[in-house]
């Protein structure tokens, strides 16, 4: 688009659409709130993840007329007037509470990912995890069947599954009109042979008009995390994935369920001596190969499949951190250093990581330092010590890239967001407020009324909510969108 | 009910259950589609029931399935060959399904009918049946396709062919890795059809290209491919061809690649002949055999025989035996299992002078293995090395190693010595037995896991078979029967069971001079459960006891059993008192 070039600040973001917003007053649901977001490769779908275990899928409707639409109205210059719209598709309870009665705990049934797997014959496929528990799930339009015309009566004319009338037997006369059989029962004992029956047996008729959507399990993935699953991610192969937890990445594909490779294995022989935890992975996009998994402390490890089949020891490719100057040390350094999520780029060049006041930009190729590196709030740095106390520091956000590799975007608090353009020499750096009016913060002094009791002013008169963190968000494919999740609402940007 | 015909209705009910609610219902019809189809007859088989089939197919994977296999031996009910590719429809839609055990068993079905379908039919339908499918949208249809190519092939004409060919290399290029790993799976099988000359050219060439595929799940079935094609190609071609793929691949960077060319080397040998094995595979094995990754050093131990066995001796004591001895004191303990597994076939590849030798000391330090599942692997094959150098030179190691699997306290491992002591028996003889292990065989009739103690009992009744009742009479028979007085109940009712299985072994004499009276005794056990497979036991007694006996001592015991106050006393006592009235009523 040519509008970067035109506005070297950056890109001016419109609000596109919400879902689910909040009346004034209105109080969340701890089940409503939204805590995983992802778009298909194509970007013509959404799905959400709740902390009620339900998935719900969002679909664009502006291409739904058809491509040739569209493409007529991009020559005609009208593209500017077009923006992604989608709708609500359909949803499922992906997961359900459960309770563990060997170790005695409960497991929640909170979506912490979701992955968007290859499509096929129209239907969906996406995984879904929880703490524990993977799911594949295949969402598709099925018919709505009739049947009827049955060769015996008793089955009642059902509509998948649900009987719709007893009013049954006299309308169910009219069905049987090849049958002939009520004439003369008599008939057929004369002339028991297969002829004559062969004219009294017949196929139900099977009529369909309208469709639905249904979305089934086809897989569960279950029983190989002692940890909480903080990440999954599909290989480019499209025959397997990993689900990461605290210490232990494992490999499944997806036709089996019953068993997992194991291929890094953080894990000590004595966990006195656990220094660093794995927070995230996930598969290079065309590189079946390759993975990286970030970790508390701070670093991110590029690693090989091809060079063992477990790769926690020494096939490490490359490994990512950032030496901090000796004097800059805080108690709060390892703390903050911990990334919270990465992410590879389109072409797998670069990995984007989060850590609690940065983003951070990294070349594969390049282990020694980031290629670029965004602060996301330093206000926040002098109150490091409060966040301490009330455990925000722990928040772990998410981050993303743009399709396009030009911008990366990642969350904050009082339902804040932050966009900043990475290519070369770009100084783009926006912040959007997750309401209706994304850029009204920026031109106005913060109203007070915004503020809740767990929000302060900082020195520089910079308020903060921290009730109202926005943790997950991600970038459309291709286009110039962003979908964000203020607690239960899911807001849509564009420019 | 009585508008239907009787015959009919079963039929009936069959045809509406294939559209019920419950998919076992559903599954059940489908089963019976030749039912339904001999009921309706060809004709409206083939008009009505088969685009029915076609055209609801939109229904849970496990029926689709049920319905992919049945339509695969469906000819006879359609009319015969002449009707056969009216088949083919419903099965082109499954090709296409998203579940891949449908697809598969569709493409299966498919091949089978279309291997019995008549050449000009086969090019009327079968073959753009496989075009259709190899142009589909997604990528279910084109992986589908991949494994019909080598049925349409060979009836195709010589244009038709060329087409046919270039599909397939397309295929091979796909963007999806599904559809080049289905291509690449079926590449040996369609080889198989293709002319020598198409075969050196176009093949060859999609071949290579699968072996540089990006993605390593492609390159894998490459590896399996190289000895499919390695057999279709003249021995010359194979050098020159498959020859320098599967030495590049054995050094692939991706260990699953080495771990598969590991598995497959030796197919190879025969295809290449001597001497290139000689100086190629030998040390492309080797290396495989030291490999950096345990899993492929696994794959590659577990060879080590087969490999030998295609090899020269001298060439196998010079370049294996080495590594066979790197190996058996690897730092895996998996990698020392599969080669225990295997090492002992290598015996009667060396003769008898290089296994003392040389596989001697290996098999030894693999018997003092830590780790039980080497010892056991070796425990498991000694009979193969018995063959060659005999037991004595074992023995001494064997008895150490095989008392402390007896005591081992995983009973998963006490279990599975148990299993190898008859093979042990025979191999090692009477005396050894009799010194050593006769012992411990009592032992575990009085283990404290009830697998063992049940193994036990089956146990001495192999040994019996293996030793005869002579010896059994004296080393099992008192033995056994001393223990009958423990006080732990549980143990009573290991010496009852095997005392059932050790009297058919027995005979009729001894069974009713030693082991009946004993079984009368139990009778009046102060536990019901003991007196009521008392009950069983004297059942099972009827075929070997003679009448006299039966009469004399059987029944009175049971009739009294038969009284008991415990309620399954009685009714098993009743059980065989009636199987004893049959038995007399038949004499």
């Amino acid at each position: 688009m040519d509008d970067v070039a035109m506005t070297p600040e950056g890109l001016e973001w419109k609000f596109s659409q919400v879902f689910g917003e909040r009346a004034a007053g209105e109080e969340v649901q701890e089940v409503d709130i939204i805590s995983a977001i992802e778009f298909d490769k194509t970007g013509d779908h959404l799905a959400t993840g709740d902390r009620g275990g339900r998935v719900v899928l969002f679909e664009r409707t502006d291409k739904i007329d058809g491509g040739v639409h569209r493409r007529v109205l991009e020559a005609m210059d009208c593209s500017s007037s077009q923006h992604p719209e989608f709708h609500y598709k359909t949803e499922f309870q992906s997961h359900e509470p459960e309770f563990d009665y060997l170790k005695s705990l409960e497991i929640e049934e909170k979506i912490n990912k979701i992955r968007w797997c290859q499509t096929a014959n129209n239907a969906m496929f996406l995984l879904s995890t929880n703490d524990k528990t993977i799911k594949f799930w295949k969402v598709q339009e099925k018919k709505i069947k009739k049947v009827c015309n049955f060769n015996l009566d008793p089955p009642k004319p059902t509509i998948n599954g649900f009987v719709t009338t007893s009013n049954a037997p006299t309308s169910f006369k009219t069905c049987f009109t090849n049958g002939g059989s009520n004439d003369n029962p008599l008939n057929f004992r004369n002339n028991n042979i297969s002829l004559r029956g062969l004219t009294s047996l017949h196929l139900p008729t099977v009529t369909s008009h309208e469709t639905s959507l249904l979305a089934r399990c086809r897989k569960t993935y279950a029983h190989a995390h002692d940890y909480h699953i903080n990440s999954i991610s599909n290989n480019s192969d499209c025959e397997t994935f990993i689900s990461a937890d605290d210490l232990r990445i494992n490999l499944w594909n997806l036709e089996i369920s019953s068993q997992s490779f194991n291929i890094v294995d953080k894990k000590p022989a004595n966990m006195e001596d656990l220094t660093e935890v794995i927070t995230s992975a996930e598969f290079h996009p065309s590189h079946c190969n390759m993975l990286a998994y970030s970790s508390s402390k701070g670093s991110i490890r590029l690693i090989d499949l091809r060079q063992s089949a477990l790769c926690d020891t020494h096939s490490k490719l490359l490994v990512f951190e950032e030496h901090e100057a000796p004097g800059s040390k805080s108690f709060f350094s390892d703390i903050i250093s911990s990334i919270s999520d990465i992410k590879f780029s389109k072409g797998g060049r670069y990995i984007l990581s989060r850590d609690y006041m940065t983003l951070k930009m990294w070349d594969i190729n390049m282990g020694s330092g980031p290629v670029a590196t965004f602060q996301v709030h330093e206000h926040l740095r002098p109150k490091l010590c409060d966040l301490y106390e009330n455990d925000a520091i722990f928040d772990k956000f998410e981050c993303c890239l743009s399709g396009d590799g030009q911008r990366v975007a990642t969350g904050s608090y009082s339902h804040l967001f932050r966009v900043f353009g990475c290519s070369e020499g770009s100084t783009e750096a926006t912040t959007l407020e997750a309401t209706k009016n994304p850029t009204r913060r920026q031109v106005q002094t913060p109203p007070r009324f915004l503020r809740s009791p767990g929000g302060s002013d900082d020195v520089n008169g910079n308020s903060f909510d921290l009730t109202t963190k926005l943790l997950h968000l991600a970038c459309h494919p291709s286009e110039n969108s962003i979908a964000c999740a203020a607690s239960n609402s899911l807001y849509m940007y564009y420019a | 009910m009585s508008m239907v015909d009787e015959p009919l209705y079963p039929i009936a009910v069959l045809i509406d259950e294939l559209k019920n609610d419950d998919i076992q219902l559903r599954l059940n019809s489908i089963r019976k589609l030749s039912t339904i189809a001999r009921a309706l007859g060809e004709e409206r088989t083939r008009k009505e029931l088969i685009p029915f089939l076609s055209e609801n197919n939109d229904d849970d994977d496990e029926v689709l399935l049920a319905m992919a296999e049945e339509l695969g031996v469906f000819i006879p009910y359609v009319g015969g060959l002449e009707y056969a590719h009216v088949l083919l429809p419903p099965l082109e839609t499954l090709c296409t399904v998203e579940e891949t055990c449908v697809r598969d068993k569709a493409v299966e079905s498919l091949c089978r009918i279309g291997s019995q379908m008549r050449e000009t039919d086969l090019v009327d339908w079968f073959i753009p049946l496989v075009k259709r499918l190899a142009a589909g949208e997604w990528f279910t249809a084109r992986v589908s396709a991949c494994g019909l190519f080598h049925i349409a092939y060979p009836s195709a004409s010589e244009m038709l062919k060329a087409e046919l060919r270039t599909i397939y290399s397309h295929l091979c290029q796909d963007d999806m890795p599904m559809v080049r790993r289905s291509a690449s799976t079926n590449l040996g099988k369609f080889a198989a059809t293709v002319e020598p000359a198409h075969l050196k050219t176009e093949i060859m060439q999609i071949f290579e290209d699968l072996t540089q595929d990006d993605q390593d799940s492609v390159r894998l079935l490459a590896v399996e491919g190289c000895a499919a094609l390695g057999k279709l190609l003249e021995p010359q071609d194979c050098i020159a061809h498959i020859l320098p793929v599967i030495v590049i691949f054995s050094q692939d960077k991706s260990w699953r690649v080495r771990y598969m060319v590991a598995n497959q080397l030796y197919e190879l040998c025969e295809a290449v002949g001597p001497e290139p094995t000689k100086t190629d595979l030998v040390p492309a094995y080797v290396r495989l055999l030291r490999d950096n990754e345990a899993e492929v050093r696994i794959a590659a131990a577990g060879k080590v025989t087969k490999f030998s066995r295609i090899l020269s001796p001298e060439l196998a004591v010079q370049h294996i035996l080495p590594c066979v001895k790197e190996l058996s004191s690897d730092s895996s303990q998996h990698v020392r299992s599969a080669l225990a597994s295997v090492i002992m076939g290598m015996a009667p590849v060396l003769g008898k002078d290089s296994t003392i030798d040389q596989l001697l000391p290996i098999f030894l330090s693999l018997l003092k293995d830590e780790f039980p599942d080497v010892r056991l692997n070796i425990i498991s094959k000694l009979d193969q090395v018995n063959q060659v150098i005999g037991i004595d030179l074992l023995s001494q190691s064997l008895l150490p190693a095989i008392v402390e699997l007896a005591e081992d306290r995983h009973w998963r491992v006490r279990l599975a010595i148990i299993e190898y002591i008859p093979l042990l028996a025979s191999q090692l003889g009477v005396g050894f037995f009799d010194d050593k292990l006769g012992a411990l065989c009592m032992q575990w009739l009085q283990d404290k896991v009830y697998s063992i103690r049940e193994a036990a009992a089956n146990n001495l009744k192999r040994l019996a078979e293996e030793f005869g009742p002579d010896w059994a009479m004296q080393h099992i028979v008192p033995q056994v029967l001393e223990m009958v007085n423990n006080p732990h109940y549980l143990y009573r009712m290991t010496i009852l069971s095997a005392i059932s299985l050790l009297a058919p072994v027995m005979g009729s004499e001894i069974t009713c001079s030693k082991l009946l009276p004993v079984v009368v005794t139990l009778a009046k056990d102060r536990v019901a459960n003991i007196r009521f497979n008392v009950a069983k036991v004297l059942q099972s007694f009827i075929p070997i006891v003679d009448q006299s006996v039966m009469e004399k001592t059987v029944r009175p015991c049971l009739v009294e059993l038969a009284e008991d106050p415990d309620v399954d006393v009685r009714y098993f006592s009743k059980q065989a008192l009636e199987a004893i009235d049959q038995v007399m009523m038949s004499t």
